[in-house]
């Protein structure tokens, strides 16, 4: 006599093929060796952007997408709405941790050498999930309409109008006119909540397709005797959840001592705050604006810093066709180094940013 | 040409426009209607005796801001308030007397010169009248 659970499972069994799913998560295998650590920080970006989603939705209810009372929602949620100072720090921190989380996992995927092929396409979607998450990031920060984030997002838009051709359409286009007004919060909130999500949707199924097909890189230089392993389901699964359980702690502790800001209400007729600066993973670009001098040569200094930016970026996002020993399973000296440097140089702008400010 | 072609380039042909006829008015509507801008060329930035000296107030000039100073003579200046680095507005320092961006600490003095930091150029300066108790900000031609 089958019992009531069995039944149940029997019956969507029949229908969704649910056992051969299961089949195929028992054979599939995870290898792990000495960087396996380095593994786990993919599973907390995607953890981290089921956070930004569901805590997303929930600001939804209550935030109000215009300029004359923005501000005034997000005090009222953090004032008002029950648990509403939570479910905005939880969104507000667990973007700035997803963040932090994908530069960690891109380096670690940097010096694992992990793009090498067949997996050139899951760096290239990284990094455009990157650069989503960064738009995320710059998009969301203008939402509360506060001074910092008001004057932050007219030096981001300026940046873009700098881009040669296309800069100024581009700007126009971000911002609802020629300079931030009622008509840029509606633009930046449909960018935040409307599309980007429905790229990301896109691109971050494409990256998590190509990582169940290809399965795990293992770094270059391993032997046999160092690389065993493991069951993807429970084991892999079991320890991905406990960094989870981890980082959930890590987001609550950040809440409760660390609620996020509101900030003052934007004027746009109110000169910039002193001590302006925008969101920290920006910093490192700012800091740069800031100590570039405003001509090179016969250059401006700013779109010489853009343009430089541009080129890295480039840079960045090729290295799976550039490093041709990796290609070959060997090790590159080369790519070592300029990854180190473009990390070290990011980290020490970063640095300068806070330690060094009237720099 | 082969009529296999034909048929392929027909179809291939009323997908690409129906996806144009899809795509074109899905792109004008996101496009940002044209706002009417008026264009201002004066503007009364405020009252005598409302600045003390060596103080600042930023005024409306349009729909971007501009800074009148009271300087520490009791000259007074005008200047538009958007720095010429990213746009930030600016802010008047009174110990220094000078004009000072707080976005890439950018410096300029009282006749809007780059002194320091990223700013490429000057600020824009205005022409300051006063018209009975009123102080006329308008643009220099």
């Amino acid at each position: 006599m089958k019992t009531f659970w069995e039944k149940i499972w029997l019956y969507f069994d029949y229908r969704f093929k649910i056992s051969d799913l299961a089949q195929l998560t028992k054979k599939k295998k995870v290898p792990e060796h000495k960087y396996s650590f380095w593994y786990y920080f993919g599973g907390i970006c995607l953890f981290l952007f089921i956070i930004q989603v569901i805590t997303g939705i929930l600001l939804l209810l209550y935030y109000t997408p215009s300029a004359d009372s923005a501000f005034e929602s997000i005090q009222y949620i953090m004032s008002q709405v029950k648990f509403g100072w939570l479910i905005r720090s939880v969104h507000s921190w667990s973007a700035n941790l997803l963040i932090g989380a994908i530069f960690i996992h891109m380096f670690s995927t940097f010096f694992l050498r992990a793009y090498r092929p067949p997996r050139e396409l899951t760096w290239v979607t990284g990094f455009f999930l990157l650069l989503i998450f960064l738009a995320f990031g710059f998009t969301g920060y203008l939402l509360p309409w506060n001074k910092l984030a008001f004057f932050a997002t007219r030096v981001g838009t300026d940046i873009v109008g700098i881009v040669p051709i296309i800069g100024e359409k581009l700007k126009t286009f971000l911002l609802g006119g020629k300079v931030i007004s009622n008509a840029t919060l509606p633009r930046f909130f449909w960018i935040h909540v409307a599309v980007l999500p429905f790229i990301t949707v896109l691109i971050l199924g494409v990256h998590l397709l190509l990582v169940q097909t290809l399965g795990m890189s293992t770094p270059i230089g391993l032997s046999d005797r160092e690389v065993k392993e493991i069951p993807f389901f429970p084991n892999f699964v079991l320890k991905d959840f406990l960094a989870w359980i981890l980082i959930l702690g890590l987001i609550g502790i950040l809440c409760v001592f660390f609620p996020w800001e509101i900030g003052e209400k934007a004027d746009p007729f109110a000169s910039a705050p002193p001590g302006i600066k925008p969101e920290w993973y920006f910093t490192f670009m700012f800091t740069t604006l800031k100590i570039i001098p405003s001509k090179i040569l016969f250059i401006e200094g700013e779109k010489l810093a853009l343009f430089g930016f541009f080129i890295g970026g480039l840079f960045w996002l090729l290295i799976p066709f550039l490093d041709k020993k990796a290609q070959k399973e060997e090790k590159s000296k080369l790519f070592f180094i300029i990854g180190l440097l473009i990390l070290i140089y990011i980290i020490v702008m970063t640095l300068v940013t806070y330690f060094f400010p009237k720099l | 040409m082969k009529r296999r072609r034909f048929i392929d380039f027909l179809l291939g042909g009323g997908i690409a426009g129906t996806i144009i006829t899809f795509l074109y008015p899905v792109l004008k509507y996101i496009w940002p209607p044209k706002q009417s801008e008026v264009i201002v060329k004066s503007v009364v930035a405020g009252k005598i005796n409302e600045l003390a000296p060596n103080t600042y107030k930023i005024f409306k000039f349009g729909s971007s801001p501009g800074i009148l100073i009271n300087t520490k003579e009791g000259e007074l200046k005008a200047f538009t308030a958007v720095c010429t680095h990213l746009s930030c507005t600016v802010t008047y320092d009174g110990d220094t007397e000078t004009i000072f961006c707080p976005c890439h600490n950018g410096r300029f003095d009282l006749k809007g010169n780059v002194i320091s930091g990223p700013p490429p150029r000057p600020l824009e300066a205005y022409n300051v009248e006063i018209v009975g108790e009123k102080i006329l900000v308008s643009k220099r031609t």
